[in-house]
């Protein structure tokens, strides 16, 4: 299974294994990164799944679709490049060892 | 002996109101009572992506199981509660009395049945759990057509499924449009649109009279005589917040259990939040009952923070979202009480707002497939950042510069 780290704020690395298939955000919600609140369930409806993506990792993902950049406007904690909402990035074999930083806040 | 918090009902608003009071340091025994037998589990999706095989059952429940060991909370599934003693600070739980200091009522709504002939017939489908959802998801598998009765939310959700998977679709709405309580008129003629374009047969001002079963099916009968014959049926006319328990035990209701901005009802130490409430939002200066995601998830956070001592007046602009096809509706603010609205971008584009004002201020946006200015609305609104008219309809300007 696919293993991905969430990095807190703090700088602490929690590293989880998420079922190809399933999202980041199902991945940190099932294993109790508190950093993701993800209200809507991924629903791409709130913007509480915000994740910055290691540099590394940028060109690995599929694209963001237009839904998630206009979602992306308005997350607590200001977007940069890096930002993605963790509902919208599905897990592949690929995506093993994925590295993703968490905001201060979500809402 | 330490403190013991009960929360009645396991669902969005239940659970958040249990993770919320640890958060804010509650030390505490901890209660957290649901009638269904699964834990906490996401409702939106049943109507939704768990419809067509997206997500199973499994990818449903908010929270690993073993989060309600880690955060010490008693998740007592299955369980019937019964009368609640404010006197003796008691409730029935099953068969058990157990004292409570502080008690939240988070017992959400159940869906109200069709109340003509046939609408409690076996097979005639309602959804609001995941048996509920299971069912019609089977039905879906083997029949060739459907018939939504109710153009709102639900009935619309199933009914675009339904027809992505090839069923020949029907949606009856009593009222002269589509989710006529919660979107305005511009949005119900949108989406009738789309869904007439799915391929939908949209009925409106059709009242149902009677539902017959046969040996393959339904016959749907409607007011004007009209029969529609059916493989299956679905019903979504709105909900019935779940109160007796509130109001047997003498806490003020009506249309749901009435609780002031704080969460509080109207005896000592018992609060609650959700479907079930009908509820003071401080910045509106409303009272309004409202079954969403969002108002149960703020105001389960009001509710903790007031069973822990603090006032955290519930002030939150109400948001919501439906998922029909690939259009996604998005709505902030509370549009009904509107006298001037402004469309940005077009409709025939599928990717449209429209923005709602009230006396020159904006009081709400509704938006196709478009969620910048959906979320830049709730900043506005959370905000009381002001926005004119003209600047709405100005598709030049970058409504985000008028935020930051």
């Amino acid at each position: 299974m696919p293993k991905i780290n969430f990095v807190e704020p703090d700088g602490s690395v929690t590293e989880v294994e998420v079922p190809v298939g399933w999202s980041v955000m199902e991945g940190a919600v099932q294993n109790g990164i508190e950093g993701i609140a993800a209200e809507c369930g991924g629903g791409c409806a709130c913007a509480t799944c915000h994740v910055f993506v290691d540099d590394a990792w940028l060109g690995k993902l599929a694209e963001r679709s237009d839904m998630e950049v206009d979602m992306l406007e308005c997350t607590a904690e200001e977007s940069t490049p890096n930002s993605r909402l963790s509902c919208q990035i599905k897990v592949t074999e690929e995506h093993d060892g994925l590295v993703v930083r968490l905001p201060e806040s979500q809402t | 002996m330490s403190e013991t918090f009960i929360v009645v009902g396991a669902g969005q608003a239940g659970l958040q109101i249990c993770d919320s009071v640890r958060k804010e340091g509650y030390t505490g025994q901890l209660l957290l009572v649901g009638d269904e037998e699964l834990a906490p589990y996401q409702r939106p999706p049943l109507s939704k992506q768990f419809l067509e095989g997206e997500l199973d059952v499994d990818r449903l429940p908010f929270r690993p199981p073993n989060f309600f060991e880690k955060k010490d909370i008693t998740l007592m599934l299955g369980e019937a509660v019964g009368r609640i003693d404010v006197n003796k600070k008691t409730i029935l739980i099953g068969t058990r009395e157990i004292n409570f200091h502080k008690l939240a009522i988070a017992t959400g709504t159940r869906v109200r049945k069709l109340p003509i002939p046939g609408g409690e017939l076996e097979g005639v489908h309602y959804l609001r759990t995941v048996a509920d959802a299971n069912g019609i998801k089977d039905a879906l598998q083997n029949a060739k057509s459907l018939v939504a009765i109710g153009g709102g939310f639900i009935g619309l959700e199933i009914a675009a499924v339904a027809r992505k998977m090839g069923l020949a679709v029907s949606v009856i709405e009593a009222q002269g449009r589509l989710m006529e309580r919660a979107v305005s008129p511009t949005i119900s003629e949108y989406f009738s649109k789309v869904h007439s374009d799915a391929g939908v047969n949209v009925l409106l001002n059709s009242a149902v009279s009677s539902i017959g079963k046969r040996e393959e099916g339904f016959v749907i009968t409607l007011a004007d005589g009209q029969e529609i014959k059916t493989d299956m049926c679905v019903a979504g006319i709105g909900a019935v917040p779940n109160v007796e328990i509130a109001e047997a035990a003498g806490v003020e209701c009506n249309n749901g259990i009435v609780v002031d901005c704080f969460g509080r009802t109207s005896l000592e130490d018992v609060f609650a939040a959700g479907d079930c409430t009908m509820h003071e939002n401080a910045k509106l200066k409303v009272r309004h009952r409202l079954e969403s995601v969002q108002n149960a998830v703020d105001q389960a956070k009001t509710v903790a923070a007031i069973m822990m001592g603090l006032e955290k007046p519930y002030e939150q602009i109400p948001w919501f979202w439906s998922d029909q096809y690939d259009k996604k509706l998005q709505m902030v603010g509370r549009s009904k009480d509107a006298d001037e609205e402004v469309l940005r971008g077009q409709p025939s584009e599928h990717s449209f707002s429209v923005f709602y004002f009230k006396e020159g201020n904006l009081i709400g946006v509704e938006s196709v497939n478009q969620a910048k200015d959906h979320m830049l609305g709730r900043k506005m609104l959370n905000n009381d950042i002001h926005l004119t008219t003209t600047q709405a309809a100005d598709e030049t300007l970058d409504l985000k510069t008028l935020t930051s």
